[in-house]
């Protein structure tokens, strides 16, 4: 195990500010953040449809915000092809469903309440993640 | 009333962007570092550990101490899952899940907030997990039918 291109103060700062929004949501919405929810029922339920809707919209403008204050230039690499995309987003979409939750609503959320249920569930999917990627690169 | 109804949008909007700053400053909106993360049996990157621990000592405690709040300033109930149930749902979906952000490195909150920098790829896996939400939806309507 090599470790590469670690920066933990940005890391913590940016988690620090997502669990904001995570508790400002909570205390004056009373809802917990999950994204995979947020965005699954915005598609499937009326129930609060508009703040779902809105949640999103702001979660795209979020990156629009960072850049207009810091004039810094946000990088993004992804490499593969849009097969392999449009199968990951049918496994992400999936299985977030069949589970209830993603890195957010399982990962942040269900851990803050120390909800078993949630534990398992990151567990499970960090461990499946670091397998496929470790699968990968033996292909 | 009225007031509280549409206070609660504007919590959401803000709420939706304070997420998206903290995606970007953390870097976890680039897949790539989402992948180095993951990468722990080679060229491990553990920033994104951070980002977890940074997100729960926020959350979780202050998640405790308004827990037992009467209401939430916006809405007449807190409203969240507290399902308890572990059985092969959940560690199938989240099998699922993990594989599909081993793949890529991108997971929903990411994805969305990426579609900001105009990139066809997060599109074409935005757009495919919006049909595995409603896959999933369509079966559990078939199943609840039978």
């Amino acid at each position: 195990m090599n470790i590469v291109n670690f920066t933990p103060i940005p890391a913590l700062l940016g988690g620090l500010i997502i669990g904001l929004a995570v508790i400002f949501f909570f205390i004056f919405n009373g809802r917990l953040i999950g994204i995979s929810g947020i965005a699954s029922n915005f598609l499937i339920t009326k129930k609060n449809r508009f703040d779902n809707f809105l949640f999103i919209v702001g979660l795209i403008i979020g990156p629009i915000v960072y850049k207009y204050f810091t004039s810094q230039e946000i990088n993004i690499s992804i490499s593969n092809s849009f097969f392999l995309l449009a199968v990951a987003g049918l496994l992400v979409g999936s299985g977030t469903r069949i589970s209830g939750g993603c890195t957010s609503g399982h990962g942040i959320s269900g851990i803050s309440r120390f909800s078993l249920r949630s534990i398992i569930a990151t567990i499970t999917f960090m461990i499946v993640g670091i397998l496929t990627v470790w699968g990968k690169s033996l292909i | 009333m009225g007031k509280k109804f549409n206070m609660s949008r504007i919590v959401s909007l803000v709420c939706g962007i304070i997420f998206g700053i903290g995606l970007t400053v953390s870097q976890m909106i680039d897949p790539a570092k989402v992948l180095g993360f993951l990468n722990i049996f080679g060229e491990w990157d553990p920033s994104l550990a951070f980002v977890m621990i940074g997100a729960l000592v926020i959350s979780s405690p202050f998640f405790h101490l308004f827990k037992n709040n009467k209401k939430p300033v916006f809405a007449e109930s807190f409203n969240y899952s507290i399902n308890k149930k572990l059985n092969k749902k959940l560690i199938i979906g989240s099998a699922l899940f993990g594989a599909g952000w081993g793949l890529t490195g991108l997971c929903p909150g990411p994805a969305i907030a990426s579609l900001a920098l105009l990139n066809v790829n997060s599109a074409v896996f935005v757009v495919t997990m919006f049909v595995g939400f409603y896959l999933v939806k369509l079966s559990d309507s078939i199943n609840q039918a039978r």
